[in-house]
């Protein structure tokens, strides 16, 4: 396991740079992966954020649908939140470890 | 009597009927399983079916062949489980009590979830090839075909067989290849995931062969309708793919049944203890096969590793003693790569396939994540171990839990 200094914090990161240690996730950490994404952060995108680790906690799998149905966006809000990368770039920014996609 | 209920008569359900029929005592225990319909099908061969190496009637059987004698085989469409009060209620009204219910109703393509999939294109140039009626559909289609582009697309995932779209574009390419026109026939592979597996050290040796076959992938593509009138797939991000002729994977998702129980997820899973295969919320419902939402392939391998755990604590809960079986996620798949030949995958939740020998280090004889003849007679031959005795329930020389031995440690 890699780290990463984000932010000037210290996290545990994968060598795709998804924090491995949600816990250690801040807003500084998240605008700091946002801005390499370019993407900047709205109230509606922490929204997301915090549905996705909520759901991550709870221990279920996350799916662009499951998001789409959460009732904070549909999947083309999504989309338009985070460009090209629905799920890859929220669960990212959220500081959870990549979804599962395939199994 | 005791009364144990399998709801499903699929791999799954047969092979808890005939695992647990003969384990439990005959003189306190009936056991009865429910389905709707009299055919079993040999899933894992409408694959085979559009390229002609299966005929129909290699993967039809009767259901009731492989139910053990003194196991009650209900055919009946179900209207619900009333978990609270034990009961499965059947649509015609009838009401089955039971002691324990094991859940194995499996998954189904559901094509009426995509704007535009069941339009006028629909078994006309878009065909799903999940169904025995799909396939044969199919078939017809692909023996008067001259070329063009020919897309093979996932829909949603989970889905059943995560590796049957690659086997199905490799088989294509070597299809096409026979009839000469492959030069005619453009192969794309579209899916939502951001490569063509993504488990690292298999995506990496698939995408090998697929570039060596000239097969495009386009990934991160999630499909938000079918333009029928133009044959292009429409993403939610407005990206376009073209196609002659489609073969989709639809979305997957749990039985109804498991919705008007009130017992699923959004997409109708069973929430299931992904250890000891318990429903999370009844200790006396056991979940097997596709019907569960545990993390690992939707797949005939992982109902047999998980069928042998199941069995274990299904009759520990019986006897109140505590469920110490654990399930690790193991799945075996053989990958089609065309050519006569195969390779060979092996993983669990927390090992991603790696390469290697399987079962056996050195000798194998089977080589993992490479193609090799053996490999695809292994998948032929796997047709006599389905009915003969993955189906009875019998062993199988491979550990339900997955091994290490014979694999190399390897990151990409």
């Amino acid at each position: 396991m890699a780290q990463a200094t984000l932010a000037k914090y210290t996290v545990e990161v994968n060598e795709e740079g998804y924090m491995m240690q949600p816990d250690q996730w801040n807003k500084e950490i998240a605008e700091a992966i946002a801005s390499e994404l370019d993407i900047n952060l709205t109230e509606k995108h922490y929204e997301v954020l915090n549905y996705l680790r909520e759901q991550y906690a709870a221990g279920t799998p996350l799916t662009i649908r499951k998001v789409g149905q959460s009732g904070i966006t549909d999947i083309k809000g999504l989309y338009a939140l985070f460009p090209k990368g629905p799920l890859k770039y929220s669960s990212k920014i959220a500081g959870i470890p990549k979804p599962a996609s395939c199994v | 009597m005791k009364k144990l209920i399998i709801l499903g008569g699929g791999t799954a359900g047969t092979m808890m009927a005939n695992k647990m029929h003969k384990l439990l005592d005959k003189k306190i225990w009936k056991i009865t399983i429910i389905d709707k319909d009299t055919i079993h099908y040999y899933q894992p061969g409408f694959l085979f079916i559009p390229f002609g190496i299966y005929k129909k009637e290699d993967v039809i059987k009767p259901r009731a062949n492989y139910i053990p004698r003194g196991v009650d085989l209900i055919l009946a469409d179900v209207d619900r489980i009333s978990a609270d009060e034990n009961k499965v209620l059947l649509a015609d009204g009838q009401a089955l009590e039971y002691d324990y219910l094991v859940i194995a109703t499996g998954t189904e393509i559901r094509p009426d979830q995509t704007p535009g999939m069941l339009g006028d294109e629909w078994r006309k140039s878009i065909f799903d090839f999940y169904t025995f009626e799909g396939a044969v559909a199919l078939t017809e289609q692909m023996k008067d075909w001259n070329g063009g582009k020919l897309v093979v697309a996932i829909t949603e995932i989970p889905f059943k067989c995560p590796v049957a779209p690659l086997e199905f574009i490799f088989l294509a390419d070597a299809f096409f290849s026979e009839k000469g026109i492959r030069g005619q026939v453009e192969l794309t592979l579209v899916t939502p995931m951001s490569g063509a597996f993504t488990k690292p050290v298999a995506t990496k040796m698939l995408s090998q062969i697929l570039d060596e076959k000239s097969i495009n992938v386009v990934t991160d593509f999630y499909i938000e309708h079918i333009d029928n009138e133009n044959k292009k797939l429409v993403s939610y991000d407005e990206q376009e793919v073209a196609f002659d002729l489609l073969a989709i994977v639809p979305m997957n998702m749990g039985n109804e049944v498991i919705a008007r129980s009130g017992l699923g997820d959004d997409m109708n899973y069973v929430p299931t203890d992904k250890h000891t295969l318990q429903s999370k919320s009844h200790s006396n419902i056991f979940v097997i096969g596709d019907a569960t939402d545990i993390p690992t392939s939707k797949a005939g391998s992982v109902a047999h590793f998980a069928g042998e755990i199941l069995t274990e604590n299904l009759h520990s809960a019986i006897e109140g003693r505590p469920l110490t079986a654990s399930f690790d996620g193991h799945a075996n798949c053989f990958i089609e790569t065309g050519y006569g030949k195969g390779t060979l995958i092996d993983f669990n939740y927390t090992t991603e396939p790696l390469p290697g020998t399987f079962p056996y280090p050195v000798i194998g004889p089977f080589k993992l994540l490479k193609p090799t003849r053996l490999n695809h007679i292994g998948k032929l031959l796997f047709r006599w171990m389905y009915w003969n005795i993955l189906l009875k329930g019998r062993e199988l020389p491979i550990d339900s839990h997955m091994s290490m031995s014979g694999k190399k440690e390897l990151t990409v």
